[in-house]
């Protein structure tokens, strides 16, 4: 059972390659169509990483750069979930990458040339492998809105990136998780990629004051969902596969 | 009537500029928080099979190369087995990923991977695919990760006879995904994103 092809991507809920409102997909978006290919065992299969791969503090980005008994400055969260399928079934196993800028939206990147500060006590990435149930979480601060260069006056929402490995590379994704109420989100030309209302609430984390630590960290929930795969009860697979 | 009970998949977005920061952190100066960068190394000294070196760079519609792309490659080991719990064909080299991750050097935008070459897969129906290597790209101005795959020009035959190639409508497209062979054991393999040179790129 489960162990044939992925669904289908939806690629009328994922933002389009082209999407003038973020100028640089402009230069950077293929013209000709994609070529459509049934999983093979190149698609069907991915890389799984295991546990003894994490150290102690990679899910703790308050810490896991900080001096010995610093810690990074801003709001205290953890950002918890489930990495799930399209059939709603736990994905075990899975590597969770995050990324994000400090509390003042500033980025540990040469690259970024930002006016607010950086903090010397936070690097900004962590990761996680889920649970028998799919389950993750992390500590981190909560990252400031920064502008960045697309219109004259863009700015990004609060956002923490994510990379996630899923059992083949077929599910293999990166997105971004937003908050609860920010009202940055609704003017984001990159989260305006995307082109349902319905899909960009499916990346908006809410605030969850049931698993927030009281004098210690408030809690976002963000779950995550890879693509689903097909039965195979029916399906006549030569050997080999 | 009946609901299928099914989720939709977590819409994608960009990796952004900053994607080093959480994928190759090494890279990008932000050390002692991992050991190494994910992805950094695909074989060791006991990995069997045929060293090669690949390298390219991905190219935006106006041929400006991009430096700060994030590629990443699967691949079968030199037998043909992928090291994942899901091939079921056998157990594949225990001293090679199949998983490699490579930034743009952040001046010139070149990528590399040492690795080896893979041997042959079966298609759906068991027919060989040509030997391959599967790659994804990531970047700023990239909504959703581009699949490609990478082949060897010293393939002949089998290039000729892959089930995937041999059914693309614009043969004249098939070269786009065909590396160059740029030294004893090395190949160049570019990414045209847009415009006349664009590689073809799955849907999977």
């Amino acid at each position: 059972m489960s162990d044939g092809a992925y669904f289908q991507r939806d690629r009328q809920w994922h933002p389009p390659a082209y999407a003038p409102g973020y100028k640089t997909s402009v230069k950077r978006s293929p013209q000709a169509a994609l070529i459509s290919l049934n999983n093979t065992i190149s698609e069907m299969t991915g890389p799984v990483f295991g546990h003894n791969m994490l150290g102690e503090l990679d899910n703790d980005l308050v810490h896991n750069y900080a001096k010995p008994g610093e810690s990074a400055i801003g709001q205290r969260i953890i950002v918890y979930g489930r990495v799930l399928d399209e059939n709603g079934r736990g994905v075990p196993g899975a590597l969770v990458e995050f990324w994000q800028a400090n509390a003042g939206g500033r980025y540990r990147h040469k690259k970024e040339t930002y006016l607010a500060p950086l903090d010397p006590n936070f690097g900004g990435c962590g990761r996680a492998i889920t649970d028998d149930e799919g389950g993750y979480r992390f500590r981190t601060i909560q990252p400031g809105a920064y502008p960045w260069p697309n219109g004259v006056n863009d700015w990004r929402p609060a956002h923490i990136h994510f990379s996630v490995f899923g059992h083949a590379f077929a599910q293999r994704l990166i997105t971004q998780m937003y908050f609860e109420g920010d009202p940055m989100i609704w003017q984001c030309p990159i989260v305006n990629t995307i082109p349902s209302r319905e899909a960009v609430e499916s990346l908006i984390a809410p605030l969850d004051m049931n698993n927030t630590i009281p004098m210690d960290a408030r809690a976002y929930k963000f779950d995550i969902v890879l693509r689903g795969r097909r039965s195979t009860m029916f399906e006549n697979r030569m050997e080999g596969n | 009537m009946q609901g299928l009970d099914q989720l939709k998949e977590t819409a994608s977005q960009t990796a952004g500029p900053y994607v080093h920061i959480g994928c190759v952190p090494n890279f990008c100066d932000i050390t002692g928080v991992f050991p190494e960068d994910l992805g950094c190394r695909m074989v060791n000294e006991h990995t069997k099979g045929e060293r090669i070196t690949v390298r390219g760079r991905v190219f935006d519609g106006t041929g400006t190369p991009l430096r700060d792309a994030l590629i990443e490659v699967w691949q079968a080991d030199a037998e043909g087995l992928y090291p994942s719990p899901q091939e079921k064909r056998g157990m594949a080299d225990p001293n090679f990923t199949g998983f490699g991750r490579s930034p743009g050097d952040m001046a010139t935008g070149e990528y590399v991977f040492e690795t080896v070459r893979p041997g042959t897969v079966p298609f759906i129906d068991g027919r060989p695919m040509a030997p391959h290597i599967t790659f994804w790209v990531v970047a700023r101005g990239i909504n959703i990760g581009l699949h490609t795959r990478m082949y060897f020009p010293d393939d002949e035959e089998a290039l000729k006879a892959d089930p995937i190639l041999m059914r693309i409508e614009h043969q004249v497209r098939v070269a786009t995904l065909v590396a160059e062979k740029t030294g004893e054991a090395e190949y160049t393999f570019n990414i045209h994103l847009q415009g006349p040179k664009e590689t073809i790129f799955f849907d999977i």
